[in-house]
């Protein structure tokens, strides 16, 4: 039993075993990063290298390029197709080992790859997608010769136009392992534990339903190698999920799908849906053709019927019924600390300060530009505002009704790289929560027909059997790991440029962001 | 004994799937070359998901015209990417791009498409994938309320939220005697939803479009503005619509026959020296018709809509910007929300806001541009663009006589016609409901000029980013 429930009362005489500590043995994953190559024969390639019949099979391409674009097996008559998605493209002329120079029929082209042009959108663009592909295969930080300009989107606004002032200098000189990237997300000194993730981030919440078992387990598992968490989400929990218990977030949402007494009791955190980002003020969406017999098994549903969660909460009219509500959680589950997830209206700050009262521990504010699953399509680009605005309102505000220390705030609808999770720190936030970058990291392409028919047709957010095979357990894990390591990096190295010892010196550093559309010509408050 | 049941029969637009007639323009296409195929006989085009490739050899076969190509791939990369030989290779289909223009893009033309299919409210996964802001009605977002307001559902609720509007003049107060109203009480038109429908502009203008739209006016209950010598004077069996149909009167059109004008609810005249006149005639033919004022929003436009509204006569205001929703006849044109939030204001100013109903027109392209347009203050939008789309119209601006017509406008027929503008807007209230249950709130009525229902991204960007970044730069 937890120590600090034994010090501060005798509860294990009045509660069930189980609300103290998950009776589950719980499984390790080992955060060891390895290469975890793409699942699909044909990796997209931003360049693509074209040999015409020219080419006499000599081999000296494959024998100069160092990053194994050319393929030429022993006892082949013909080159295999490249492996296009390795080569670096024309930064390589600069340098003694470009094929198309060296080859000596002039057989080789470059090209940039057409089919670019139709992966991505303004928020993910191809780069970003390419180098998040990258990032989960080798858990390194793309090499600056790929070219991948990934560190923002081309949306035109919000993180996309908000840079670091880095100094020319860091003002103190630091070792990565100096460096401290931990949070806490218990502030509030109420007895409850005092839980510390590794990194400022943890994965959102998705339900069975809307993602497959194998991407659910992947993300418990990365979850577990890293000390953070993931979520639920809405849809009930699996019982596939309890070896990973002490890294799992339960959610209890307005369908109240599969949320039992017993499952509240298995976990650390427990979040409250009021709302979400991709369709605020509307409910969950899970249509019909994903309902399978599995996913109506666990929400206690009718197969086959398309499930619309109620907004809001039936029984939650008001800030009395939020901590009401609270209350019954707490007492269900007496080590549990609570998330509050809530959307961003135009008076987000009260909300959150609302909720601060109640008694959360945790507020989590969803923009409106993030989401995985299903959403119309009116509620994604038009109901609330971004995650950007809400971030620094909600900090303010907490800072001057003197609350910010006693609460964590996390940010999430729309954060793609480590970039965006530094500048949502920066904003103002604690920490984020990560969704769709952790599908990319297992070969999402962002078609969005994650909603209809048999879901996913890359086996990520699909309940179909022949469809989930695509993946397996072990490489979505590997998978998610290795994007959480290269964004560690990429965050140490954000810190480090400043000199600073931990993430959480970086929260509401305003001063050190500038936007790209303004003039910057005042002082940022601290 | 059972109590009588008096609650109002809820809105509801019947509908029912309408195919397209023409092949589905898609955003992507594959290509494949088949000369070097492996001939593996593992082909991953037998294991699309959507079952394209197979759908694409049908189409092929049974090809009739040479005009248009199958583009209906999904944009999964699932088959390129599994390819034993890599020879497939995703495309953006340059029909998609060509489609509309910058302001009707493709994406709403596909959104109008389906919507017109299926009277579907769009979804789709993977987050929003748009830009951060932009011009016009995307420089704003409307507001949603978290934990504190009564139980809503939108679509799926039980509680009824009601969509429908007053036009015409609503008093400020009434005056009784003896239990009896002292005034007479001034004619209302009661519509289900804030929308009516405009007069097609004259490239569009087939003869053979009247009546399917007066049709699906008929079945939305909702009305339909047509120039007055469009109306088929020699069809007698068309004075059933008229209720549902308003007559617009050019500057010198005659009033309408007594006997098509008593039939009527609405009647619109243009702006003009004699709008009071005009008004008094067509009143003094039929007292109960309301008389709608068209006002060009040009560069005089919003403060003549404003003056408008301050005479007494005048019930109903229609301020019309062009196609694309901006100011007509200016170098540097206003958008119309802008436009009606200047009228809106000023007439509240005026103390006349009840006393006036105001129309909106000119770029309404989706059903939160109807929302959105109300916020800023008009009671109500019209829309002719997405009802030609909703016939698969292309907005190709190539309607000329002898010019190919991609959609073939000149084919469709009465069932296809209506059912596909009358599903395009049942889609569109059910998404206005959808955007009213999310800002909790119960009646559109209540939703004019509400911008507390909404964040305007100047203001947005002012109150955070102002704040920490200083001036922004000029656009």
């Amino acid at each position: 039993m937890a120590d600090y429930l034994v010090q501060e009362r005798k509860i294990e005489e009045i509660l069930p075993a189980n609300t103290l500590k998950t009776c589950v043995p719980q499984a390790e994953v080992v955060r060891e990063i390895k290469p975890a190559p793409p699942r699909f024969r044909n990796e997209i390639a931003k360049y693509v290298v074209h040999r015409s019949s020219d080419c006499i099979r000599c081999g000296k391409c494959a024998g100069v390029c160092p990053y194994g674009v050319h393929v030429y097996k022993p006892g082949y008559k013909y080159f295999a197709a490249p492996k296009n998605h390795l080569c670096i493209g024309p930064v390589c002329e600069k340098t003694d080992h470009y094929c198309v120079a060296l080859c000596p029929q002039g057989a080789l082209r470059l090209a940039e790859n057409p089919m670019i042009e139709g992966l991505g959108d303004y928020r993910w663009p191809a780069d970003m997608i390419l180098a998040t592909w990258k990032m989960a295969q080798t858990g390194d930080i793309p090499p600056e010769a790929f070219g991948f300009e990934y560190q923002c989107g081309r949306s035109g606004g919000g993180f996309d136009r908000l840079r670091f002032k880095f100094p020319d200098k860091p003002p103190v000189e630091l070792d990565e392992d100096q460096i401290d990237t931990s949070i806490e997300l218990n502030r509030r000194n109420d007895g409850r534990p005092k839980i510390k993730i590794d990194v400022p981030w943890y994965g959102g919440g998705m339900s069975f339903g809307s993602v497959s078992n194998v991407t659910q387990l992947s993300k418990a598992r990365a979850a577990v190698a890293w000390n953070t968490f993931t979520c639920t989400g809405e849809g009930g929990y699996m019982e596939r999920l309890r070896p990973y218990d002490d890294h799992v977030i339960t959610q209890v949402a307005t369908g109240l799908f599969g949320v039992r007494e017993e499952t509240i009791q298995r976990v650390p955190i427990v979040e409250f849906k009021y709302a979400q980002g991709a369709k605020p003020g509307l409910g969950g969406h899970l249509l019909g053709d994903k309902n399978t017999v599995s996913v109506a098994r666990m929400r206690e549903a009718v197969l086959g019927i398309s499930l619309f969660s109620p907004f809001p909460f039936h029984s939650v009219y008001s800030i009395e019924d939020h901590m009401k509500h609270m209350d019954w959680i707490k007492h269900v589950n007496r080590r549990a600390l609570i998330a509050t997830k809530v959307s961003t209206p135009t008076d987000v700050d009260m909300v959150a300060v609302g909720s601060y009262s109640a008694g959360t521990h945790i507020v989590h504010i969803d923009g409106g530009y993030g989401g995985t699953g299903a959403a119309p399509d009116i509620a994604k680009k038009n109901i609330a505002m971004p995650v950007e605005y809400a971030i620094s309102k909600v900090h303010s505000f907490l800072e001057a009704e003197g609350a910010r220390d006693v609460i964590t705030l996390i940010a999430s609808g729309g954060i793609r790289t480590a970039h965006d999770i530094a500048k949502s720190i920066a904003l103002g936030a604690d920490g984020v929560v990560v969704g769709t970058a952790e599908l990319v990291a297992l070969g999402c392409v962002r078609c969005t027909r994650c909603e209809s028919g048999r879901g996913c047709p890359r086996g990520i957010a699909t309940t179909d059997p022949e469809l989930s095979r695509k993946m397996d357990i072990e490489w979505g894990t590997q998978r998610i790991i290795n994007l959480y390591n290269a964004w560690r990096k990429e965050l140490v190295g954000i810190l480090q440029r400043f000199g600073m010892r931990s993430v959480s010196e970086l929260r509401g550093r305003t001063d050190l962001l500038m936007h790209l559309d303004y003039n910057n010509d005042v002082g940022a408050e601290r | 004994m059972q109590a009588k049941n008096t609650m109002p029969e809820k809105y509801h637009i019947k509908t029912q799937p309408v195919p397209p007639r023409r092949p589905r323009v898609g955003k992507y296409g594959v290509v494949d070359w088949r000369e070097d195929c492996a001939r593996c006989h593992n082909c991953v085009k037998k294991a699309c998901v959507y079952d394209r490739y197979r759908l694409e050899t049908e189409y092929i076969r049974n090809l009739s015209d040479v005009d248009a190509l199958y583009f209906d791939c999904r944009g999964c990369f699932s088959c390129v990417q599994d390819c034993t030989k890599g020879l497939l290779c995703l495309s953006v289909n340059p029909v998609y791009e060509a489609l509309g223009n910058s302001y009707w893009t493709p994406e709403i033309i596909k959104t109008t498409w389906l919507q017109a299919e299926t009277a579907k409210i769009p979804v789709s996964g993977a987050g929003y994938s748009g830009r951060f802001a932009g011009p016009g009605f995307d420089s704003m977002w409307t507001d949603m309320s978290e934990i504190v307001r009564p139980t809503r559902d939108g679509i799926h609720g039980r509680e009824y939220i009601s969509t429908s509007v007053d036009i015409g003049r609503k008093p400020s107060f009434l005056a009784f005697d003896g239990g009896k109203s002292t005034d007479a009480l001034p004619p209302l038109v009661s519509l289900p939803m804030p929308l009516v429908i405009d007069m097609s502009p004259p490239r569009y203008g087939l003869p053979k479009l009247g009546p399917l739209i007066m049709e699906t006016a008929r079945r939305t209950g909702l009305i339909a503005i047509i120039d007055s010598n469009d109306w088929p004077s020699d069809e007698p069996d068309k004075e059933q619509y008229l209720p549902h149909v308003a007559f617009h009167l050019g500057p010198g059109a005659p009033a309408p026959p007594k006997k098509l004008l008593t039939k009527m609810r609405l009647v619109e005249i243009a702006d003009g020296h004699n709008v009071v006149e005009r008004i008094k005639e067509l009143k003094d033919v039929h007292p109960d018709i309301v008389v709608s004022v068209r006002v060009e929003l040009n560069a005089q436009g919003p403060r003549r809509a404003t003056d408008l509204a301050g005479f007494e006569q005048v019930e109903v205001v229609h301020a019309v910007a062009d196609l694309n929703g901006n100011e007509l006849g200016v170098k540097e044109p206003r958008f119309i929300k802008d436009m009606i939030r200047q009228i809106h204001e000023s007439i509240v100013e005026g103390r006349r806001r009840d006393e006036v109903t105001l129309m909106a027109s000119g770029g309404i392209a989706l059903p939160e541009h109807m929302a959105k347009a109300i916020i800023c203050g008009a009671d109500l939008v019209t829309i002719n663009l997405p009802l030609m789309v909703a016939l698969e119209c292309h907005l190709c601006d190539g309607c000329r006589p002898g010019m190919p017509c991609p959609a073939k406008l000149e084919d469709i027929d009465f069932d296809y016609g209506v059912g596909r503008m009358t599903n395009l807007i049942a889609a569109w209230h059910d998404q206005l409901i959808e955007v009213m249950g999310a800002m909790g709130m119960r009646e559109v009525r209540r939703l004019r000029g509400d911008v507390g229902r909404a964040m305007f991204f100047e203001e947005l960007e002012e109150e955070t980013f102002g704040r920490l970044f200083g001036t922004r730069k000029k656009d």
